[in-house]
């Protein structure tokens, strides 16, 4: 026992584990929004910016994210001199944030747009018949009952990306879990099932919150149709 | 597009004028990113034939995008038939009358679901090397594939039979059949075929992590695009390729799930379409959805689409 905590000490767990909720935090901003734009250009009326919207989230959601991490290594930094920070592991830590947030972008668009589909057509149609214009009805009506819809799918694409922020090993980010992991079993290959159960039940205590709450929100604040 | 019938009313002479000018900018927009896109590639000489060309010869299939596509096609069969006996096995456990299968079945599904699909690929590839096991990077990416989304699998089959109406279960007990009986051979056969379309979505979900693989030295897709682009010098061309290859293989898994669920939709009435309501959510296709909790799915606000035209999807 006092090994296995001096091995979990020295390589710093804890520490890990702070860099995927870091890659997360910025990954979820900055998806976000990237995701509300792709989702604005969807539901709008204009053909071009549907056609966009509509090729980058097939484009993306087919992809496998080991392959944008890659790239943005590989392609995007080792090719095209994109750098993001002038620190050589902060400029990973970036570029890792980016692959990240282009992928789930996709995912954050379809669930913002699954929540406007909530809504049912006759909503719309009452909020028009009682004479509201475009921007009224959207914002009174349609739009509240449309973020409440998108929420619990906000949360599983939330839950995929704190998972998936294990994949910035594919882009040399070094200080994440699945590479210190790696590295603590291949030095110490006789803890490999309390090194592996450490790191996994850190997983479980990091999602099940986030899976909790958002379908208590989603519960609470769903429109009882 | 019932997004569209929602927030925008058929449009006027004005709006139509509107929208044209919008159309024009947007497109103008778009066009601009991918000609500054196109632009910093040329730039950097990233455009030239011969890059392209090496990244897509004879040579180039032969020892690298084959080989590699054959390994990925290889892991992901025998992942995803392995995880359907998994979600199987434990999807059913779920629903078992004996609580302590019920408890151990279900936290079994909730831990794989938790943990990500790379800590297990990274520990069962260290655990059978260092047991000797004839290629351990194999069986690391195919038993985490198989873990991870045998759990989906398992939550697909527990909502799949709660999502079949009570009037089937009851006529099975009143024929005298008891409580395993009734889901062995009547509520599970009917849960599988309405979640056809969500296994194949969820083929595509197996494919993009076997890519993961990579990760772990197992020489699939990724990995001989990889290897081939930093030997030629052209890493991202191959790379290009190796995402092409994907996304042509997964959209069209896609759109023959999308397909069979619209089929189904069709032809197998009531009882069908409830169950396969639930795919709702898990029919994305995506690892991020990986994550589906049960209770969204059984009454989540996503679960009822005002588009039923669609299922398998978000829209």
């Amino acid at each position: 026992m006092e090994e296995y905590l001096d091995i979990i000490r020295q390589y710093d767990v804890l520490g890990a584990f702070w860099v995927n909720i870091q890659l997360a935090f910025w990954a979820a901003v900055l998806s976000l929004i990237m995701g509300s734009v792709l989702a604005l250009f969807r539901i709008s009326p204009i053909g071009s910016l549907q056609w966009a919207g509509t090729t980058y989230v097939t484009i993306l959601r087919n992809t496998p994210l080991t392959i944008i991490m890659v790239f943005m290594v590989l392609g995007a930094w080792g090719q095209l001199e994109l750098t993001l920070a002038t620190d050589f592991n902060l400029n990973f830590f970036w570029l890792a944030v980016v692959g990240l947030s282009i992928y789930h972008a996709a995912f954050v668009c379809e669930a913002i747009r699954s929540g406007v589909n909530t809504v049912p057509v006759g909503q719309a149609e009452a909020a028009r018949s009682i004479g509201l214009s475009f921007l009224p009805s959207a914002r009174l009506v349609i739009l509240p009952q449309a973020f409440r819809g998108a929420i619990a799918p906000l949360g599983n694409v939330l839950i995929a990306l704190i998972k998936n922020t294990t994949v910035a090993a594919a882009a040399s980010v070094a200080t994440e879990t699945s590479s210190v992991m790696r590295t603590m079993i291949e030095f110490r290959p006789d803890y490999i099932y309390a090194i592996f159960f450490t790191f996994a039940i850190g997983y479980v205590i990091l999602v099940t919150p986030v899976g909790l709450l958002s379908t208590s929100f989603s519960r609470r604040l769903a429109v009882s149709r | 597009m019932s997004a569209q019938t929602v927030l925008f009313d058929a449009p006027g002479p004005r709006a139509k004028r509107r929208i044209l000018l919008g159309n024009v900018v947007g497109a103008v927009i778009v066009g601009g990113i991918a000609a500054l896109l196109l632009a910093r590639l040329g730039d950097k000489g990233q455009l030239d034939p011969d890059l392209w060309l090496a990244a897509v010869d004879a040579d180039a299939w032969a020892y690298y995008y084959w080989p590699g596509f054959l390994a990925t096609m290889r892991a992901a069969g025998v992942a995803i038939v392995g995880a359907f006996a998994f979600g199987l096995l434990f999807g059913v456990g779920r629903l078992s009358t004996l609580l302590p299968v019920r408890v151990v079945c279900g936290a079994v599904v909730e831990f794989f679901r938790a943990v990500p699909v790379l800590l297990m690929m990274v520990f069962f590839w260290l655990l059978l090397a260092n047991a000797g096991v004839d290629s351990p990077s194999f069986w690391g990416v195919v038993i985490g594939l198989v873990l991870y989304n045998g759990s989906v699998v398992a939550e697909l089959v527990r909502s799949g039979v709660h999502g079949l109406p009570s009037g089937q279960r009851e006529a099975a007990l009143s024929t005298g059949l008891t409580r395993g009986q009734s889901l062995r051979s009547v509520e599970v056969p009917q849960a599988l075929i309405a979640m056809l379309p969500a296994l194949l979505s969820q083929l595509v979900v197996v494919l993009k992590d076997s890519a993961l693989g990579a990760i772990i030295t197992y020489r699939e897709l990724l990995q001989n695009a990889r290897l081939l682009g930093s030997g030629e010098g052209n890493i991202l061309q191959t790379l290009a390729v190796a995402a092409v290859l994907f996304i042509l293989i997964n959209w069209s898994l896609t759109k023959v799930a999308e397909r069979l669920g619209n089929s189904l939709r069709r032809t197998s009435g009531r009882t069908g379409t409830m169950a396969a309501g639930l795919d709702a959510g898990v029919g994305v296709g995506a690892t991020a959805q990986a994550a589906e909790r049960p209770h969204g799915v059984d009454e989540g606000p996503e679960a009822g689409p005002a588009d039923p035209g669609k299922p398998g999807r978000w829209g």
